[in-house]
């Protein structure tokens, strides 16, 4: 079962976060009260962990102290600026999960038109929505892109059939083009370039 | 540059008002979420950050508690509450209106609602009950997406108890005819089947459809519920292997349609789900195994492509071979397969080829050798994970002769590890390992342990240090290297006190001073004086825990002698009698007492003394006297603490106590011990009041007494295996290693230095075949963790009170022992002699009871009082079957005594036999008494001597009855008998069998009035209390379950009195047991009370198995 998904950037800022079990403290440990500190907790271990290997390194990890015990791994994978990390236990396969991971930044790459950071900021929502449609309680649902695509777009739809929520004005193109943003990102690099997204023939 | 900025604006519409009017409100708000995360983006410190947090919390807050809010705008701050709970701060405040939102908002913004729930809260969060209803109501929707969304968030998280309540809804989705909805009620099922699976164990079957269900996607849905399943009982599920074996080679064989592909191989994900399924099913079982061979072999064949998701489905495959039943052509191929994974350059393929070795390496340890040199490799590799990954393997190949260098391995990566999890794990195993092998050398063990201490630190396991010490003071076989061993460990930590005492951890200084307290004596050159000064100096240090302290003043004790050590002691001790802390004052006062008498000392803490083996009375009967006394004197007899809480809490809320009436009413104010023992009135009261609160304290009494008192026991039960430290004979080690390491002529330098690695650490791996190397499976005697607990090793103290105990004390055990033997043998054969020939004896041994037998014989001539006999042996005739070894059930019935046949009785069992004899018996119910009748059957060709009858002649069959009666219960009440006889021949034999009856067979019903029902109920003082299930069929459960005890177990229902029923029934001959029982939240609350002890435990057992078994 997967435990947890944390998406966060290369300076630890949280992008995504969805836990599916509900950590809480152990008993010994009274100095933190609240599952919601705890959770941030995890994510900064987590961040700890990861962040400080090589890209050359595996991309599984044992788990910290904090998510738990030697059941739990944490199997991660790095993209330009996001680093993608699911807390599971033993009951699933390592190799299966990373290319999970891949199958839901391909999917998150369709469904934003070559993604980025900025589209995770700015549709949090959105990019839950459609993990929803990938894992569901911790179980995975569906790892067929299109699949996850097609259920997607259904929502969609509905959204577009309420009125169109996007209507922007032209002059806001300079408000953005005035904006300071730090970290600048870059657009995220999905990974194995001998991947390729088969085309679908009718069987 | 330039088009990351132009996708950032197609990212943005929301920033795109950040000037515009206020007029629009969605507009506004929208870019409220914009201006948020750009204000966020331009800090610089978190302080700052924390400060625009709180002021935009305060913003929402006001705003979605504002009633002119709209749903729509409600939506856009649930978005922004969510975002800044993502970056750690707390919103509560919204989560009512979360679920509101989800409760009324239109479709999309339902949607924004229940994610916002989900992660927001937990299952146990209060609020979450507010959402059942929403939930209820969306999954009656006929909007498809509300169905979906619903589900979503039943999968996430559900109140437990609420389960009930949506679960048909939930299982009438499984017939849905969208595919999609299908799959995600199959999720939610098996999400409610892991909360709490004894609720949907009745749809089962339903899973069953699931798994061949048309679309592929609902039945790769089914397959978690299956997995976690058959992980939880196999046995269950092998009818259903050549489902799982059928799909896996449908899908392997490319029968899906290419939707399911994964870069060309089908279904991926589905395949290792199936093989992890396949590999629960085949493991130990042969046959099942046999079935799946082919479609692995096929699978390991077809999966050869060059991606990722191709070596997750080898390695499911090869874990699946070495897991299930093997078969050797599989197996080499598997092994193939490993060395791919550990031969590859990719690193995520070499950690799962690790993996796989460290778990194959058990059953093959040739294939560590085969690999032997690209270990070595991985031992160097940078990276930290693929490190431990190789020591975890180094581990599972550890033996005698390899233990150091792998060890010292160890050691090195623990120096550079700085995760705590890893330290604490490895300390762990260099222990293990340290421990297995410490007599071949012993400075290495001891410098190894030292090790250990000073890099684990106060992080690792407790009991490390506990087994070390235990080590340590057992000793081996031979008092020489015991000697050596102490005298060395000793001299390695003089310099280090002498040194830093102060960077060693707590844990480390705690051994410490318990091995100087104990063998500094052996090191002849050193003063104790100084060995005292060293110690006195650890106790001013700051950082030592108090507990440490108490460990360096239990040393000092040991250590001093008076005179010149004198001033030390006498100042430490008046520091710390002094002290705030009962331990360490208790421990200063010992000090001062014991430095002033030696004489006393040396008793109490004698030099050089053995652990002995001691001998507990975990049942204190030693206190027996004392308690009687006491309750003679009008105390309150023991109630357990939980027990006493469970009152203490009633007593705060209503009296709900049945029968209280026949009570008067001026005795209710003390109401509480009444009830307990109102024969004890005033006294008790007084003595064992309801102010004395007991939460929180810590469970030291249990039903058998001190809890405590048990560990030594165990202890002493470890200690006396015999340790066999010799490590298995390993000859011909030396050429076996040379044939191993593969033999190049011309080696660089660095290739020589692995090389030498490599043979010091495979070796003797490869010289036996045998498993009975490796790590795993050889024996560990060493291994006392678990059991030694700090308390008992370091003291004298506790040991010498054990001694003491068990000398006062009767003890009751050999009670037991006592009465089996009287009756066994002595009796038998003296029983034998005055009856002649042939006599039988019974007596009970049943590990907590003393069930006693009482054997009626009536015309045996002056025999044993105690046992008479009633009905005397009836001979039969020759059978009417030839081979009597084949004498059915169905003919010995035809020889039960024709007064009881009438009865029913319990099928009758074989007992034992030998070459002459043949013994069965079955129980006969009567209404006032229990017959256990015994079939002797001779087998032989010869007649036997018995009496009274005479003998038996061949193939015939004699029957003894007798009745039992138990004197103190048993869940099962086991009889023991002899029976002695003598052939023609003269020589006389004897045969023991022995026949367990369940307690059940004792119980009657008992008819009582409710009168007197309740004047008896006052008067017993043994009770339990449990919850029973209840029989929920049509009709009333309360009395359906009454009319089933009533019917399985014989009781008699008093009365039933709304959703309260009384019961009552004894056990033979007239030991009454009462029953209240009361509908409860589902529940059947059952009290039982009854004047004997252990009767209400008893019984209470075989109601749950009686209402088990329906």
């Amino acid at each position: 079962m997967i435990k947890a998904i944390l998406i966060f950037n290369n300076h630890g800022k949280p992008r995504l976060i969805r836990f599916y079990q509900y950590f809480h403290q152990a008993a010994q440990d009274t100095s933190y009260c609240k599952a919601e500190d705890m959770q941030q907790q995890i994510i900064r271990e987590t961040f700890h962990l990861v962040s400080k290997r090589d890209d050359n390194v595996c991309n599984f990890l044992e788990g910290g102290s904090l998510i738990g015990g030697s059941d739990y791994k944490l199997i991660y994978r790095h993209y330009a600026t996001l680093y993608f990390v699911f807390c599971v236990d033993s009951s699933e396969s390592e190799l299966g999960i990373l290319d999970l991971i891949q199958v839901f930044v391909e999917t998150l790459d369709k469904c934003f038109e070559n993604v980025c950071e900025l589209d995770l900021i700015f549709h949090m929502d959105k990019v839950h929505y459609i993990l929803q449609e990938v894992v569901m309680g911790g179980m995975v649902l569906e790892t067929n892109m299109n699949e996850i695509v097609a259920q997607v777009e259904v929502q969609n739809r509905m959204e577009k059939s309420e009125g169109g929520l996007s209507a922007a004005p032209a002059r806001a193109v300079s408000a953005v083009k005035n904006m300071n943003l730090p970290e600048i990102p870059r657009n995220i690099n999905i990974g194995d370039i001998n991947i390729k997204v088969p085309s679908l023939s009718p069987f | 540059m330039s088009d990351v900025v132009e996708k950032t604006l197609t990212a943005l519409p929301s920033l795109l008002s950040l000037d515009s009017h206020p007029g629009s409100a969605k507009l506004s708000s929208t870019s409220k979420l914009g201006n948020l995360i750009r204000g966020i983006t331009e800090l610089t410190s978190k302080h700052e950050e924390e400060k625009l947090i709180q002021h935009e919390l305060l913003a929402i807050k006001e705003q979605v508690s504002s009633p002119n809010t709209t749903m729509r705008q409600m939506k856009e701050l649930m978005v922004r509450s969510i975002y800044c709970e993502m970056l750690g701060y707390e919103a509560s405040f919204s989560y009512i209106h979360a679920i509101k939102l989800a409760q009324q908002g239109t479709v999309l913004e339902k949607r924004v609602g229940y994610l916002a729930v989900s992660l927001f809260l937990n299952e146990s969060h209060e609020l979450l009950l507010l959402l059942v209803n929403t939930v209820l109501k969306d999954l009656q929707s006929t909007n498809l997406i509300e169905v979906c969304m619903a589900l979503t968030v039943v999968s996430q998280m559900f109140p437990k108890d609420m389960i009930p309540a949506i679960l048909p809804l939930v299982e009438e989705k499984l017939n849905h005819p969208k595919e999609i909805i299908r799959r995600k009620a199959v999720l939610a099922l098996y999400k409610f089947y892991l909360i709490a699976p004894n609720q949907v164990q009745h749809i089962h079957n339903k899973f069953r459809k699931a798994l061949c269900d048309k679309d592929p996607g609902v039945m790769t849905a089914s397959l978690h519920i299956y997995l976690q399943m058959i992980q939880e009982n196999p046995e269950a599920y092998k009818d259903l292997t050549p489902s799982f074996v059928t799909i896996l080679k449908q899908v392997v064989g490319g029968k899906l349609p290419m939707d399911f592909n994964y870069h060309t191989v089908p279904a991926p994900w589905l395949q290792i789900q199936l093989l992890r399924i396949l590999s629960l099913l085949g493991k130990n079982d042969q046959s099942t195994s046999e079935v799946m061979y082919e479609v692995l072999d096929e699978s390991l064949q077809r999966a050869e492509m060059n991606h990722n998701i191709t070596y997750a489905i080898l390695y499911e495959c090869v874990k699946c071979i070495y897991t299930i039943h093997p078969k050797s052509d599989l197996l080499e191929k598997a092994a193939k397969c490993i060395g791919n994974f550990v031969l590859s350059p990719k690193i995520n393929l070499k950690y799962l080829g690790l993996k796989a070795l460290t778990y194959v390496v058990q059953q093959d340890p040739k294939l560590a050798l085969q690999h032997q040199m690209t270990i070595i490799e991985c031992l160097d590799h940078p990276d930290l994970i693929i490190k431990r990954e190789t020591l975890e393997l180094l581990f599972r190949i550890t033996n005698g002769q390899n233990v150091t260098v792998i060890v010292e391995k160890m050691l090195e990566f623990l120096c550079i590890s700085e995760d705590d999890h890893t330290t604490i794990d490895l300390v762990g195993k260099v222990a293990e390992l340290a421990e297995k092998y410490p007599l071949k050398y012993n400075e290495w063990f001891i410098e190894t342990m030292n090790t250990v201490f000073s890099l684990g630190g106060d992080m690792m396991q407790p009991d490390i240090p506990n087994s070390f010490l235990k080590l340590l003071s057992e000793g081996f076989d031979s008092v020489e290297e015991d000697r050596k061993l102490r005298l060395f460990a000793v001299n390695s930590y003089i310099p280090l006190l002498r040194g830093e005492p102060g960077k060693l951890p707590q844990r480390f200084l705690q051994v410490i001073s318990w091995v100087l307290g104990e063998y500094s004596h052996l090191r002849e050159d050193l003063e104790p004086a100084e060995v005292l000064s060293l110690l006195a100096k650890l106790l001013d240090m700051k950082n030592s825990s108090s507990e440490t302290k108490s460990w360096v003043l239990m040393a000092m004790t040991k250590l001093c002698k008076g005179g010149a050590d004198a001033s030390v002691t006498q100042e430490v001790s008046e520091t710390y009698s002094s002290s705030l802390d009962t331990v360490l004052r208790q421990r200063a006062h010992e000090l001062q007492y014991l430095s002033q008498d030696p004489e006393l000392r040396a008793r109490v803490l004698p030099r050089g003394a053995k652990p002995e083996t001691l001998e507990v009375d975990s049942s204190l009967s030693f206190l027996d006297r004392f308690v009687s006394e006491a309750l003679a004197a009008g105390a309150a007899p023991y109630k357990p603490p939980h027990q006493r809480q469970e009152e203490l809490d009633q007593s705060k809320a209503l009296s709900l106590e049945p029968y209280g009436l026949s009570l008067p009413i001026s005795m209710s104010s003390c109401s509480i011990t009444d009830r307990q023992s109102p024969t004890l009135l005033s006294m008790s009261s007084g003595l064992s009041g309801d102010t004395l609160k007991l939460d929180g304290i810590k469970r030291v009494w249990g039903r058998e007494g001190y809890l405590a008192q048990r560990e030594p026991v165990e202890e002493a039960a470890q200690v006396e295996v015999p340790s066999p430290i010799q490590s298995p004979g390993r000859q011909g080690e030396g050429d076996s290693l040379h044939s191993q390491t593969p033999t190049q002529t011309p080696t660089p330098e660095p290739e020589q230095e692995k090389q030498q690695l490599a043979s010091s650490l495979f070796v003797g791996l490869a010289s036996q075949s045998s498993v009975s190397l490796m790590g795993k499976s050889e024996p560990m005697p060493q291994r006392f963790r678990r059991k030694a607990k700090g308390q008992g090793l370091g003291s004298s103290f506790i040991a010498n009170e054990q001694i003491s105990s068990s000398l006062i004390s009767p003890p009751s055990a050999v009670d037991n022992l006592l009465c089996n033997n009287l009756l066994d043998s002595n009796n038998a054969s003296e029983l034998a002699e005055q009856t002649s020939q042939l006599s039988q004896s019974l007596t009970t041994a049943n590990g907590t009871c003393h069930a006693e037998a009482e054997l009626t014989e009536s015309d045996t001539k002056g025999c044993n009082p105690a046992l008479r006999r009633d009905n005397c042996v009836v001979a039969a005739g020759p059978g009417p079957h030839n081979d009597p070894g084949r004498l059915t059930e169905v003919c010995l019935d035809s020889y039960l005594p024709a007064e009881l046949s009438g009865l029913s009785h319990s099928e009758i069992a074989p007992l034992c036999a030998n070459q002459s004899l043949n013994l069965s018996a079955c129980h006969v119910q009567k209404e006032d008494s229990l017959i256990l009748v015994v079939f002797i059957m001779n087998s032989s060709e010869s007649a036997i001597q018995q009496i009274p009858a005479g003998e038996v002649t061949s193939y015939s069959v004699a029957v003894g009855q007798y009745s039992l009666t138990v004197k103190r219960p048993a869940v099962h009440v086991e009889v023991v008998g002899t029976v002695s006889y003598q052939l023609p021949a003269g020589t006389s034999q004897s045969l023991q069998f022995s026949y367990k009856v369940p307690l059940t067979s004792f119980i009657r019903p008992f008819v009582v009035s409710t009168e007197e029902y309740g004047t008896m109920w006052l008067s017993f003082s043994h009770d339990t209390k449990q919850n029973l299930t209840l029989i929920n069929d049509n009709q009333e459960p309360l009395t359906a379950t009454l009319n089933a005890l009533k019917k399985k177990l014989q009781l008699h229902v008093v009365e039933v009195i709304g959703m309260e029923g009384i019961v009552a029934c004894r056990l033979l001959q007239d030991l009454p047991c009462l029953m209240h029982c009361r509908v409860n939240a589902g529940w059947l609350a059952v009290w039982l009370r009854s004047p004997v002890p252990d009767l209400p435990d008893c019984l209470i057992y075989h109601c749950q198995r009686a209402l088990q078994s329906l």
